[in-house]
Parts: C-alpha cells; sequence; structure tokens
C-alpha cells in the first residue's frame, strides 16, 4: 500500500484538527482566552482535558495578555505549551511575543488570522500577523485543515529543538479555513508519540539549577542576547526541511517552505499565503487551459522569509504579482510585498512588482478576480507598458 | 563572537546563583557602621534590617560587618537596642 | 490547612538567607528588607516570579544576579500570570513526569500591582492558583522616578504630582488594594512591615500553608521617593504602624484580624514630618489634606477594628 494513500479521512473542521493533533501531541499547559474565530480550538481542549482524554492543565485566564505570560511562563518549567489566539487577542499578546521568543520558549500558537478593529470585524484577514512579524516567532501560514494538522506536530517538534527555541505561530485564515470542514488525515497515537516524545528541555525552571531567566541586560549585552533570536532564525529552514522529512516518512505527506504550482515556466508568477491559494491554484489551472503562462507560488514558511526556496520558483518570471491580505499604511509596499521586493533587489533582480492588498475583514476573492488580475498584467507586459508599481488596494469602493 | 556565544546561555539565563558577590557595593559606602563588641548582645536585629546582608555572626555569637558589600545606610546603628554601633567617616 | 510552627526568635533565620550582596539596590532599601525577610521564613524549594520594578532591575544585572534560587520575570503587568503558568506547569510536570512541586512567590511593586498588574492579579486569584503575591508598596513609581500611582496617599508629592501653586500632591486617597483581594475569597491575605519582622516571617509561614492562593502587602519604605536619611528607613516604617497608618491585620478565610494593636497611636504628624513627600501637609495652609488624610486613616483602623472584633 502506498504511503500517499491516506488510511481513512476524519470529518474535522481545521480548528478541530487542530485540536486533535495538539491532543496528540500530548501537551503540558494550555493558556488561552476564547476570541473569535479560534474559540473552537480550546472549546475543543477544554472537553479533552475535562473528559480525561488529555492530561495537560488548562489554565483559563483573563486576557490574552495573560495567556502567553503563562504560557511563556510554562515553557520556561520545562512544558510543552500551546495557546491559540486571533485578532485583538493576538494583538493584546503583542509585548508578550518578544519575551517569549527572547527567552527562547518553545510556544506553539494557533492564529486563526482576523481583521483589527476599528472599525470591529470577525472575518479574516492578515493584519494580526503582520503587526507581529518582527516579534521573534517563526510563522507558518496553512492552506487547509490537512497542514494545519501536520503542521501542529511539525510545529512543536522545530520550536522544541535545542538549536531553535523559538515560538512557532500556525495560521490559518478565519472562518474561511478555522470553521471550514474537510475530510483530515491523522496518524494514530503512537505514531505522534513516536514523532513527539515528551519535551526534553535543557534549561529550565527549577531548584534543582537555580538559575535567573529574563534578567536585567544592559547595552553591554542587551545586543547579544537578542542577536541569539536571530540565529536560531538562519537554523529554521534547514530544521523544518528536516523535521519535514521526518514527518514523510510516516506519513507521505510533505508541504515545504513554499507551496509552487506551475512556476516553471510562468510568464507571471501570483504570490500569497493563506487559504487564498487554493483559489489561486484553480485560477492559474484554468488560465493555463486558456494559454495564460500564469503560475503561483504561495508562502507557507513566512518567518524566517524562506528566500532560498522562493528564488528559484520566480527569478524567471517576467513579473510578480503579490497578493497581501493586510495593509501598512505609509509603507511603500504591503507586508509580503516588501519581503518579495527585498529578496529580488538583493538577489540583484528588476521583475517588476504589482502588489495587491486584497480581501481585509474577511472580504473573498474568487478565482475570476485572480485571472482578471493576472490578465491585466500579462497585457501590460505584453504591450510594453510598463506595471503599475506601489500598492494597489484590490476591490476596494472608493 | 565565538567567545560571547559560549558565555551567553539561551535568553541570556545567569547559571551562577547569587552572582552579585562579583560587585563589591562597599565602595558606595561614605559612613562605615563600626561596632563596639562590648556592647553588641548578638540580638540579630542588625542582621534582620539589613537590605543587602552585610552583616554576619561570628563564632561568639555577636556581630561583624562585611565591608565588601555594606553600603553604609546606617539602618543597624538606628536599629540597635543596645547603641552598639556607631558611624564613622570612612 | 497544615499546621504552621510559628518563628520566635530571630536565630531561626540565621542563615537561610536566599538573596546575596552585591545587589544595585539603593543604600537603606526598605523593600530589599522586607523581601530578604519573606524569603528567610518561605518554605522551599521555592520559585521567585518578578514584575518590573525596582526590586527586578536592581537584582539581576546581567550577567549577575543576587537570587539564589530559581527566578523569573517576564514583564510589568504580567507577575501574578507568570505565577499561574509556572505553578499549573509543575502540577502537570510532576503528575506526569515526577517533577518536584515547588512554593511560588511573586513580588511586585504598587504600580506593579495596583495599577497595570491588577488584572492578572484578580484572574490568577480567581483561578485559585497556589502562590503567595506580595505587594511590596513604596507608594509610587519609584523605578521610572517617583511618580504618582493608585497607591500614593493623599496629598503627597510626587513627580506627577508635584506640590504646585494650584495643586498640592496628589488629590486622590489611596486604593484600598486588601479590600480589592480580600473580596477574591482567597485563603489568607495580610499586611505587614519589615519593622515588625516576626509579624511579618509569620505571615509567609501562614500564607504558605494554604493551598490556594495568599496575597501579603508589605510596605516598603523607600529613602528616594519618601525623602528620608537611609538609615531611617526602618524607623519610618515602624512610625507607619505606630500611627495606625499602616495597620498590621490579616484576613484568614474571610476572617479579620488585627495582629499589632495600637492602642495608643502616635498622632499621624509623626509619620509625616520625616518624610519630605508629606511634610507639606502640616502647613497651615494644608490643614484641609490632613485632615482628609487623618480620617482615612481613622476610618480604615476603626473598620478593620470592627470587623476584628466581631470575628474575635
Amino acid at each position: 500500500m502506498s504511503l500517499l494513500q491516506p488510511k481513512t479521512l476524519k470529518p474535522m473542521s481545521t480548528s478541530e484538527a487542530i485540536a486533535y493533533a495538539v491532543k496528540q501531541a500530548n501537551v503540558d499547559v494550555i493558556a488561552a482566552y476564547p476570541i473569535t474565530p479560534q474559540t473552537i480550538i480550546v472549546e475543543r481542549l477544554s472537553e479533552y482535558v475535562n473528559n480525561g482524554e488529555l492530561d495537560a492543565e488548562y489554565v483559563a485566564v483573563e486576557s490574552e495578555h495573560s495567556a502567553m505570560s503563562a504560557c511563556v511562563a510554562a515553557s520556561l518549567t520545562g512544558a510543552r505549551v500551546f495557546t491559540s489566539t486571533a485578532s485583538q487577542g493576538l494583538a493584546l499578546m503583542h509585548e508578550v511575543l518578544y519575551v517569549a521568543s527572547g527567552l527562547r520558549c518553545p510556544i506553539v500558537m494557533a492564529i486563526a488570522n482576523r481583521a483589527l478593529s476599528a472599525p470591529i470585524n470577525i472575518h479574516c484577514d492578515h493584519s494580526d500577523v503582520m503587526g507581529s512579524r518582527d516579534a521573534g516567532w517563526v510563522h507558518i501560514f496553512v492552506e487547509n485543515a490537512q497542514q494545519a494538522y501536520d503542521r501542529i506536530f511539525q510545529a512543536f517538534r522545530l520550536a522544541e529543538d535545542n538549536d531553535i527555541l523559538l515560538p512557532v505561530g500556525v495560521n490559518l485564515d478565519g472562518f474561511f479555513l478555522s470553521h471550514a470542514v474537510e475530510g483530515v488525515a491523522t496518524i494514530s497515537d503512537s505514531e505522534a508519540a513516536l514523532f513527539l516524545p515528551p519535551r526534553k528541555a535543557k534549561y529550565y525552571i527549577d531548584s534543582s539549577m537555580p538559575m535567573t531567566f529574563g534578567a536585567f541586560a544592559l547595552p553591554d549585552w542587551y545586543f547579544e542576547i537578542k542577536y541569539q533570536v536571530v540565529e536560531a532564525m538562519e537554523k529554521v529552514p534547514k530544521k523544518l526541511a528536516e523535521v519535514e522529512e521526518a514527518y514523510y516518512k510516516m506519513t507521505g505527506r510533505m508541504y515545504g517552505h513554499v507551496g509552487a504550482y506551475r512556476t516553471e515556466d510562468a510568464d507571471v508568477c501570483l504570490i500569497c499565503a493563506g487559504s487564498a491559494a487554493a483559489t489561486a491554484k484553480f485560477s492559474v489551472a484554468r488560465m493555463r487551459e486558456k494559454g495564460i503562462k500564469a503560475g503561483l507560488l504561495s508562502i507557507r514558511l513566512f518567518r524566517p522569509f524562506p528566500v532560498e526556496s522562493i528564488l528559484p520558483h520566480v527569478k524567471d518570471a517576467k513579473a510578480l504579482i503579490v497578493m497581501d491580505r493586510a495593509m501598512s499604511p505609509g509603507a511603500p509596499s504591503a507586508p509580503i510585498g516588501q519581503d518579495i521586493k527585498t529578496m529580488l533587489y538583493d538577489a540583484g533582480l528588476n521583475i517588476p512588482v504589482a502588489n495587491f492588498v486584497y480581501g481585509l475583514g474577511g472580504r473573498d476573492i474568487s478565482a475570476a478576480e485572480f485571472e482578471s488580475i493576472t490578465t491585466k498584467v500579462i497585457e501590460d507586459l505584453k504591450a510594453g507598458r510598463p506595471i503599475e508599481r506601489g500598492v494597489k488596494y484590490w476591490g476596494v469602493r472608493i | 563572537m565565538a567567545e560571547v556565544e559560549k558565555i551567553i546561555l539561551p535568553g541570556g539565563i545567569i547559571d551562577r546563583p547569587g552572582s552579585t558577590l562579583d560587585y563589591k557595593t562597599g565602595t558606595w559606602r561614605v559612613k562605615k557602621p563600626v561596632v563596639d563588641l562590648n556592647k553588641c548582645t548578638g540580638c540579630l536585629l542588625c542582621w534582620i534590617y539589613c537590605p543587602e546582608p552585610a552583616i554576619r555572626k561570628r563564632d561568639d555569637g555577636k556581630i561583624e560587618f562585611d565591608y565588601d558589600y555594606c553600603k553604609g545606610c546606617g539602618i543597624c546603628s538606628v536599629e540597635c537596642p543596645t547603641k552598639a554601633i556607631k558611624m564613622e567617616e570612612e | 490547612m497544615m499546621s504552621v510552627s510559628e518563628i520566635k526568635s530571630i536565630k531561626e533565620l540565621y542563615g537561610l538567607d536566599l538573596i546575596a550582596p552585591g545587589h544595585r539596590a539603593c543604600a537603606g532599601c526598605g523593600a530589599l528588607v522586607g523581601v530578604r525577610q519573606i524569603l528567610l521564613a518561605s518554605k522551599r524549594p521555592l520559585i521567585v516570579v518578578n514584575a518590573t520594578s525596582c526590586l527586578e532591575v536592581t537584582s539581576t544585572p546581567y550577567p549577575q544576579t543576587m537570587w539564589k534560587v530559581p527566578w523569573v520575570h517576564l514583564l510589568f503587568e504580567n507577575a501574578a500570570a507568570a505565577a499561574s503558568g509556572i505553578e499549573a506547569a509543575l502540577k502537570v510536570l510532576s503528575r506526569k513526569y515526577g517533577r518536584q512541586e515547588h512554593y511560588i512567590i511573586a513580588f511586585g511593586g504598587d504600580g506593579g500591582t495596583f495599577d497595570i498588574g491588577i488584572q492578572a492579579l484578580s484572574g490568577a486569584l480567581e483561578r485559585g492558583h497556589r502562590f503567595l503575591y506580595v505587594c511590596y508598596d513604596n507608594e509610587a513609581y519609584m523605578n521610572t522616578g517617583i511618580q504618582r500611582s493608585g497607591a500614593t496617599p493623599l496629598g503627597a508629592a510626587t513627580t506627577t504630582s508635584p506640590v504646585g501653586a494650584r495643586i498640592v500632591g496628589k488629590q486622590q486617597q489611596k486604593k484600598d488594594l486588601m479590600e480589592i483581594v480580600v473580596a477574591h475569597k482567597i485563603p489568607y491575605a495580610a499586611t505587614a512591615s519589615p519593622s515588625h519582622w516576626k509579624d511579618l516571617v509569620n505571615k509567609v509561614r501562614k500564607a504558605q500553608s494554604y493551598d490556594g492562593p495568599s496575597f501579603i502587602h508589605l510596605i516598603a519604605t523607600c529613602t528616594r521617593g519618601w525623602y528620608f536619611d537611609p538609615s531611617e528607613s526602618i524607623k519610618v516604617a515602624r512610625l507607619a504602624v505606630e500611627t495606625r497608618y499602616w495597620p498590621l491585620y490579616e484576613v484568614e478565610n474571610g476572617r479579620y484580624r488585627i495582629t499589632n494593636p495600637v492602642p495608643n497611636p502616635k498622632p499621624l504628624e509623626e509619620f509625616l514630618k520625616v518624610q519630605r513627600r508629606l511634610s507639606h501637609l502640616l502647613l497651615p495652609e494644608n490643614a484641609d489634606l490632613l485632615e482628609k488624610l487623618k480620617a482615612y486613616v481613622n476610618e480604615r483602623w476603626e473598620r478593620l477594628n470592627k470587623l476584628s472584633t466581631c470575628f474575635a
């Protein structure tokens, strides 16, 4: 029987798939606060704990700030720690996120990406995570329930590696993914235990070795301590590839740092992250049927930005279209646009980039819209017109 | 930076408990406490009120100062019930 | 509750220090005296959690630490949440993997407790984690340079409540933190002063005997922010008790008890006149402020006295 043949598929929402994976990861401490659209994750985890299916402490904190604070402290105590949040919750956690990475805490957090107030809105965009992208967390975007389930195991194994010791955010689009039910191939509890044995922390809070965590560092030491995050981050792409390789041997499933579809001979390559990748893929397939040479690259590992994995797919394209589900008001590009343009500049490439902000506050984007955006760029190329640079706001009524 | 990497533990953990001993706060002192051992009863009230701590019990039960760390605040001289501790110019 | 053996003599505490000298606290720091006494009395093994504060900054100048116990600092407002995380982690790790359980003490200043950290404290108290939270109260944001907090007393001069031509010092009374804590129905809450060391160390023992949250509100005299000679740090703390400004009491399972009756209180002026942050209250033009502060002190004492009597 082929490894690639899933044994059985269980119908689960992405939230349920994540909770199930966290249970199988035999997590020790969950500290979380409810916020739409991630609430299902912590509801399921509460059920697992209260039903005795998961031996963990569920700390029902009074805010996301305290959720992340309790997570950091529990992680420093040597526990395997999980939390989940979205939107305002992530924003409220903001200052603690830096402590989590600065103190090298391998926390795994599911982020059900949601728009930020004001105006208040409960639906998907990536404004929450983009506002926290410099906090020293590894960030992974998933595109469906299966990826979310698989990435949870990989995230723990990556985070807890003593060469890494960085917190990992697993980003899933609010509602589009969090509430969408799909068939998910699961691993057995014994496979999970084999892939992810209990955490073995090298340094932890305990009287057997009375150490000081979170000391006051002045200009003579602060920079060096903070630089550790950069060094650890640089090791992530290779380590994640190793983790994925091990997971592939067990399940036959592997996702890579990017998801590439028909990029090899593409004139124009679409770049996006999250659930829109599936829509874009469908759109590219349809364009290809019409002879339009489009391709798709979805960013799966967002921090560290996997330049080495992206470049080979885009270096021969005539133009790139970067689709951002978050805005960066006043900046020359939206978040992923900034990274792509920096990458091209460093590689000595002057490929034109059209950068679109789309889908804020949960506004859907269709395959037809991707096609319309791509067709316009291709027509400009054919006509020898310059590609419109700067940031454009797709579909906004002005 | 190779040398620094060896010294810094993940996240800047300090693995030397009580290592402020490396830093002699005695240099801060303007006046120093001096004990009259004839008056000292060894009650240790000076010790329980010392913020550092920079007071030790001698073998005979009376006290002595650790001038490496004593900042010279003078709490001990105010609190001593037998007025055995005087503050003197350095 | 486990039986608590009373500490009767200083000699029982000698040799039990959990901090080293060489820390950078100001000469005559009242907070350090109190914290040291609490640690001397504490049960072990112990983990200390510290909010951002004078205590945190002066005790861990990287790469040195004064602490001889495991110690962790995350942020200003989250010491109680951090303590919750450690307690939960040790609970499950001991259950699953045989890790040793520890006593936990969290220290926060008045800013980190009364103001910015009160939400995290309330949450942790409500959830019932087993830990002792100590608010060392020097009645202003001393670490940032003496700004007023919810703990600053009426009329006190701070850098954000200066004595001006129009407005004289802080215009509001001190927040009654103990009543907020007690409202959480935790098993043990007490006030304490390092001047009354025996009262303090035995309250620590009592607090740690409960399987749940406990709280100690410690007066922490501050030579820099209160403006008195460093040698008078304990004397000023004692005056706070003897004038009934700082009543020493405990609330054990809801039962109030004044642990240090002050039958013949010294006039409040005795406490005020030795500190430049408050001595202007003795000027004739500030008589109304003085009266209001006196009324606050008296009413609180009378209330505590009544509550103590009804539970006696």
